[in-house]
């Protein structure tokens, strides 16, 4: 199995290596510093707690996984330089990179993946300590090899190491300490290809070249530069001016990306997701009345046009969701029910559960937390309050940034929002812990917050993660999208398309399914 | 009072801002008759320019009728600038008067607190309460009026200063009239023009800072107004210049009309001014 598995990686190593040369004729150069935009300013760097947006795009130059995965999800070596799995699924083996260093050069060893699985990211990081709930044991038996022993087969786990599901972080510096305390926190410290070198808090977050990468001359950048720009327009000129080189999607508004596609030199590409694919969703609290019954739920999803909310609001960057998974998941079911945007067919169900209209047409009133990201979350939260309160659904918006976003939803203070959850690859990672009643915890906007409760769905998700077919898996999963669905547990609104827009002197910019959240050490500046 | 309009109408700028103004005033209370849909409402294909079909100033990203926002935001911007300017008015006049007619110690300590209030920037000191109090159109108000009265009870307080020791005031004193009464009914109407004068100056700076404040997105989420309409569009003026324009001049003329009146008004009140006419 292990051979089998290395020959697999030659062989894919190979078929890339032979692919990039027609698309990149020339050598790739050093130097250059490559200038792109934090949005909004991170709240840390320390990727092992906090995993927002943001800071995985930051800090993923910074800390590093044992893993990275293609755009197809199939793992490349990260920290570790092979793995291989045992015949019944329960014993995983990695082979640690060798001469690795930390940024303060003390040396990366076995020790470490062990402290930051065992102690560090089981205490802090919610979607890791989903993951080790799997792991009966782990072992660490020389400097440079750890294994994972599982309870029960779980086929998910292989996906688990990318760099903001489980960063390495350094047990001489955290190993016995408050981890949420640690001054450490301040002064990031990694082995990535990219150090902190200066972080002005409301300017710029600039990183230099981490001159003892433990791979043969990478990076070839000398540094990036991470503006922080808190205005869309400003930030369209800014890459218009030339005073950027990348905009990641969500940078800008999505009508300004076509207009900055014309430049001569600028090209769009909206791979790199692969990992993330980020579904966005109505998500309703299911313990709040009228939203516990499914009649309630099924009309607001009848109200709303996705078509309109695709077209119009993300000027085409995305599709309309079917369900809970994502569609470029290989578990991903198509036969789903296509809900339809049918206004008639909300009254009709809104008068079935006798909510009657009162004398300003308003048969429920809910509150609505809106999600203010972006212009578009704005706009798309408008629009669905002015859809909803033509069926007499009248939307109270509570109004906050984007911390008093994540605090309420986190408390559970809330009837309806826009949420964005990112699938994290396999759906035993990214999918379950928003559905599953174990999960039921406060504090994370991430976590089952909306109160779903349903036996028949635990079973299913458990049945799914822990079964090694991978057929038998489908059909669990399908079951469990058709179970979502029908109830209408929660509105899906659109998977999104994010763009990035950079020029194309700037090479090798998404090279793997994490894209610009990637550590970049292949990326380089053409002169 | 016949002398007044007569004199107003003298003023052909001050007599053209009334009318402006009044027919904004019709069309914003008929806007639902001419709208009769909600300015939130998507009515066309979004992005459409001035005078395509039915929407005389196009269409915003969503498909929203700018005029009929226009129109709604008219409604908004008027309640809040009058109800606002009353509010500032009725604080304003009661500390002036309080201050100016008893002086000592009060007066003292009503000018220190006026101060306190004047020396903080209004449009920022109204953000901060409207983010504390999260935006509504009554956080909005209470926040206008709150950071614009302090000019009123300056004013109202000179006025009741210069006009307490006339022989009027001093024979309703002998009479026994109570302090009160003197005070509302014998030198407030005499220390009127110059308030009405800034209370219509006023109404301008409240409709102004209610659409900075919906601009920086803190306007009543429920209600479309002129800042929210730029605010919304301003990102977007490079692809579809009309989204923000119109509201923008919207604002204009209804802010320049405002201190047209005002000033007719001033020249109206002001007695020397007429006297000169007159001669």
């Amino acid at each position: 199995m292990s051979l089998v598995t290395r020959l697999q990686q030659l062989a894919l190593v190979a078929a890339i290596g032979s692919m990039s040369i027609p698309a990149f004729a020339d050598e790739p150069v050093r130097g250059g510093t490559l200038r792109m935009i934090a949005q909004p300013e991170p709240p840390t760097l320390m990727l092992g707690l906090n995993q927002q947006g943001p800071t995985q795009f930051v800090a993923g130059k910074i800390y590093e996984g044992l893993l990275r995965y293609d755009q197809e999800l199939q793992p490349m070596p990260g920290l570790a330089r092979d793995w291989s799995v045992s015949d019944d699924g329960l014993e995983y083996t990695f082979h640690l990179q060798e001469g690795v260093l930390w940024h303060d050069g003390e040396p990366f060893t076995s020790a470490d993946v062990v402290f930051t699985m065992e102690e560090f990211l089981s205490e802090v990081h919610p979607r890791a300590r989903g993951v080790l709930a799997h792991v009966e044991e782990i072992e660490a038996p020389d400097e440079h090899t750890v294994i994972f022993r599982l309870k029960a087969p779980f086929a998910a786990f292989i996906q688990s190491f990318e760099v903001s599901s489980a960063p390495m972080i350094p047990a001489h510096l955290y190993q016995g300490t408050d981890f949420r305390d640690n001054p450490a926190n301040e002064t990031p410290i990694g082995t990535g290809p990219f150090k902190l070198e200066r972080w002005e808090q409301g300017s710029y977050i600039r990183l230099t070249r981490n001159e003892d990468y433990w791979k043969e001359g990478k990076p070839y950048l000398d540094g990036i530069l991470f503006n922080i720009v808190p205005d869309a327009a400003s930030r369209a000129v800014a890459f218009e001016t030339g005073r950027v080189d990348v905009l990641r999607g969500g940078d800008i508004e999505y009508f300004d990306v076509a207009r900055l596609e014309q430049m001569p030199d600028v090209e769009v590409t909206t791979e790199g997701w692969e990992f993330l694919s980020p579904t966005i969703w109505m998500q309703f609290n299911l313990r709040n009345e009228p939203l516990d019954d499914p009649r309630f739920r099924q009309a607001i999803w009848h109200a709303v046009n996705r078509d309109f909310i695709v077209d119009s609001i993300w000027s085409g960057y995305g599709k309309v969701a079917k369900g809970p998974v994502n569609s470029a998941s290989p578990f991903f079911d198509d036969s789903l029910p296509d809900v339809e945007y049918d206004p008639e067919r909300a009254i009709e169900l809104l008068d079935e559960m006798g909510l009657e209209p009162n004398r300003r047409g308003v048969r429920a009133t809910i509150r609505f937390l809106a999600l203010p990201y972006t212009e578009t979350y704005i706009r798309m939260g408008e629009y669905i309050r002015q859809q909803l309160q033509q069926v007499g659904i009248e939307l109270d918006v509570t109004q906050t940034d984007v911390g008093g976003w994540a605090q309420t939803l986190g408390q559970w203070d809330y009837d309806m929002t826009i949420n964005l959850l990112f699938q994290y690859g396999d759906p035993a990672l990214g999918i379950q812990r928003a559905y599953v009643s174990s999960n039921l915890v406060k504090g994370s906007p991430s976590a089952n917050v909306s109160g779903l409760d349903d036996p028949a769905i635990d079973e299913l998700l458990t049945r799914a993660a822990t079964e090694s077919d991978p057929e038998e898996r489908f059909r669990l999963y399908s079951e469990f999208q058709h179970e979502i669905v029908d109830n209408a547990y929660f509105g899906y609104l659109i998977e999104a398309h994010f763009p990035t827009v950079y020029r194309n002197n700037v090479r090798n910019l998404v090279n793997s399914a994490i894209g610009l959240n990637d550590n970049m050490a292949e990326v380089w500046i053409e002169r | 009072m016949k002398d007044l309009i007569k004199a107003f109408s003298h003023n052909k700028a001050a007599l053209g801002g009334l009318l402006f103004l009044v027919v904004i005033a019709i069309a914003a209370v008929a806007a639902p008759l001419i709208y009769p849909h909600s300015p939130w409402q998507m009515v066309g294909a979004p992005f459409q320019p001035p005078l395509s079909g039915p929407h005389l100033f196009g269409t915003d990203m969503l498909g929203r009728d700018i005029a009929a926002g226009i129109l709604y935001g008219a409604r908004v911007s008027f309640l809040i600038g009058i109800v606002s300017t009353a509010v500032a008015l009725s604080i304003g006049i009661t500390v002036g008067a309080l201050a100016g007619y008893l002086g000592g110690l009060v007066d003292d300590a009503l000018m220190r607190v006026t101060e306190f209030f004047q020396t903080i920037p209004s449009l920022i000191f109204a953000i901060v309460i409207v983010a504390i109090m999260s935006p509504s159109i009554l956080s909005i108000v209470i926040a206008i009026a709150i950071v614009s009265w302090p000019p009123v009870a300056r004013l109202v307080r000179a006025e009741f200063m210069s006009l307490r020791h006339r022989e009027f005031v001093e024979a309703s004193r002998v009479l026994g009239v109570p302090g009160w009464r003197i005070m509302a009914f014998d030198i407030l109407p005499n220390a009127m023009a110059p308030v009405i004068v800034t209370a219509s100056l006023m109404v301008a700076t409240a409709i102004l800072m209610e659409s900075g404040l919906s601009f920086l997105g803190l306007g009543d989420p429920n209600l479309i107004s002129w800042g929210y309409q730029i605010g919304a569009a301003r990102t977007m003026i490079r692809t579809a210049w009309w989204m923000s324009f119109f509201p923008g001049v919207a604002i204009i003329i209804t802010v320049l009309c405002l201190n047209l009146v005002g000033e007719g008004l001033n020249d109206a009140l002001n007695p020397r001014i007429v006297r000169r006419r007159k001669a």
